[in-house]
């Protein structure tokens, strides 16, 4: 970092060098802290397990893959299994919120009909309702249905635009493309359908990528829905698959739970680092007006 | 509802627009097409759903009996009274409070910290924006719920650091008096989502007001409460009701790092982990709807109080 400082863009006085070298020490100190347990959790994977919390410095030359060999095979099925259901389920839940709620986005940023203003406040409500009061309900409903230990409870909403903030965002985002477009669309006859299909779509495409990666954040990490529609293991993704690692704790082998726990992350790493641009501007956009 | 929208269109003809144009064609046919799934998704996952925990918050409804072929008796105000009067309950309540009260401005006094050092112009703000935001992705997940019970455990990582300074911590998550505390912290490590809302905000305050001042003389503290603060509030407002929102409903962080038992000596029973319980492990799912709905009466007014509050601190520019 300090050879950033010996390359001033403008001159600068030693007072403002001061200054920014002490902003750049302290935002790496913070850093360093911020990114600690994170770094100690990848190491630790890699440490034999007798080694993980008698050393607790992240530089270590014993490294082993044994952990992830061990910790693969460590609950009642391979973790190929968790990985495979988690991959579903955030599949079907990417494609349910694009289509879903880039259709109601449509209607109610480029539509007049009546009741707009009723259901769109009504949509933004549902945005902050806690997801307990329907909860119980849901559940009735879905194990009525005989939907319990299956993916349907967890994907069917999704393609029912449950989750309304992204339709909120896909409208704040089709709200500031240029009018004279839609107009361009009418006016050479395309209906609404073929408006939104081969004009809106193609040009929200960035709010489409925020949705589709935000849902796969939330739908990798979620544990409360599979926790009460699963029971059976063998349907588990890997959030309550991980769990079994606490409930099985009296062996302690800490290497294959934080191997397993890596693997578990490694998705949401990547899709972050490919995605950065677009989550931040999502949360930008939505933060804001 | 109908006369709202003619009290609309009245309002628009009486503003004199000309003759009594009713509005040129409408899309409600391709409107309600389109909005079809998600209509569908209103009625069968929030409107009904809500109605009918309203009306089992009213029953003894078990879990285990199907409320079609066997309706659930109406209790009146059975389980609100035994709620009332569970200190159980009251425990739940508290430590949510505490837990939100906390952790929400400290994590968005942090979070505007970091977003005012990482001002425009600061070399690497890409990257130091990435460093502090990746926790708040990873943050929800069982993984980091897991590495915390290790990190402040007895001999976690937490005591490490402290051991270097000769001092003997204790088995954090194994304390009562210290158990919520770490997973306050966890919370507060997820300042990077409401930091980058700071920055976005941030960054819609016009330089030509700080040029301003500064001609004017106003060194950094009075530019930061005179220009940066105030225009932020509008920010500052919309991150604390969501913050609020969602902090209330924490469930993965209590309920992993207490292994699902909310202890030690439920010091960890957040309201949301007491109600997974009455309802999912003792099955009481009346009791449990009563519960759904009394959070959401108290999210309600958390909410409305900020709304009413922010009359008196959150400037509006326009």
């Amino acid at each position: 970092m300090t050879t950033d400082i010996d390359r001033p863009v403008r001159t600068r006085t030693p007072r403002e060098r001061v200054t920014s070298f002490a902003k750049h020490a302290s935002l790496v100190l913070f850093s360093a802290i911020m990114i600690y347990p994170l770094v100690w959790l990848v190491i630790s994977s890699f440490k034999p397990n007798a080694d993980i919390f008698r050393d607790l410095s992240i530089f270590t030359t014993d490294l082993t893959v044994e952990n992830y060999i061990n910790g693969w095979n460590d609950l009642q099925h391979p973790f190929s299994v968790f990985l495979l259901n988690s991959t579903i389920i955030s599949a079907a839940s990417i494609i349910g919120n694009l289509l879903s709620c880039s259709l109601a986005a449509y209607a109610f940023a480029r539509l007049r009909f009546r009741f707009r203003n009723l259901l769109f406040a009504l949509m933004l409500m549902t945005i902050m309702l806690p997801f307990q009061v329907t909860l119980i309900p849901q559940f009735t409903i879905f194990k009525e249905l005989g939907w319990l230990n299956t993916f349907l409870p967890l994907i069917v909403p999704k393609f029912l635009a449950v989750d309304a903030f992204f339709i909120f965002l896909m409208v704040q985002f089709i709200r500031a493309l240029p009018r004279e477009i839609f107009e361009a669309a009418r006016i050479d006859g395309a209906g609404h359908l073929r408006t939104f299909i081969q004009v809106t779509l193609p040009l929200m495409i960035p709010a489409l990528a925020t949705t589709a990666i935000f849902t796969f954040i939330w739908t990798w990490s979620d544990f409360f829905g599979p926790l009460i529609y699963l029971r059976l293991p063998e349907t588990f993704p890997v959030s309550v698959a991980l769990k079994g690692f606490l409930d099985v704790q009296s062996s302690s082998d800490f290497g294959s739970m934080f191997a397993m726990s890596v693997v578990s992350l490694l998705p949401l790493f990547v899709v972050f680092l490919v995605g950065q641009r677009y989550l931040i501007k999502g949360f930008a956009t939505t933060g804001l007006k | 509802m109908s006369s709202l929208d003619e009290l609309r269109t009245m309002a628009r003809t009486a503003r004199g627009s000309g003759a009594r144009v009713k509005h040129k064609a409408p899309d409600n046919r391709a409107a309600y097409l389109f909005l079809a799934p998600w209509l569908l998704g209103l009625i069968a996952f929030t409107a009904g759903p809500m109605v009918a925990s309203l009306y089992l918050s009213f029953t003894d409804y078990n879990l285990l009996q199907s409320p079609i072929d066997n309706p659930p008796d109406w209790i009146g105000l059975g389980n609100y009274a035994e709620m009332f009067s569970d200190p159980d309950f009251w425990n739940s309540v508290r430590v949510t409070l505490t837990y939100v009260l906390i952790s929400v401005p400290l994590q968005l006094v942090l979070a505007l910290l970091l977003a005012l050092a990482l001002d425009k112009g600061l070399r690497g703000l890409s990257i130091y924006r990435s460093i502090f935001y990746l926790p708040s992705l990873l943050g929800g997940s069982v993984a980091i719920a897991i590495l915390w019970r290790q990190v402040f455990g007895k001999e976690g990582l937490v005591n490490g650091f402290l051991a270097w300074f000769g001092i003997d911590g204790p088995g954090w998550i194994g304390h009562p008096d210290y158990a919520l505390s770490t997973i306050i912290v966890l919370h507060i490590w997820t300042f990077g989502s409401p930091m980058v809302i700071f920055l976005a905000g941030l960054r819609q305050i016009p330089a030509l007001y700080y040029e301003a001042a500064e001609v004017d003389g106003a060194g950094p503290v009075r530019r930061f409460y005179s220009i940066t603060l105030p225009l932020l509030t509008p920010i500052i407002f919309f991150n604390l009701v969501l913050q609020i929102i969602f902090a209330f409903q924490n469930f993965t962080q209590a309920y992993v790092v207490s292994g699902g038992t909310g202890g030690p000596a439920d010091s960890t029973m957040f309201y949301t982990l007491f109600l997974y319980r009455v309802g999912f492990l003792e099955y009481d799912m009346g009791l449990a709807s009563a519960m759904a709905w009394f959070l959401v009466i108290v999210i309600a007014a958390f909410t409305l109080i900020n709304f009413w509050l922010s009359k008196y601190w959150v400037f509006y520019d326009d």
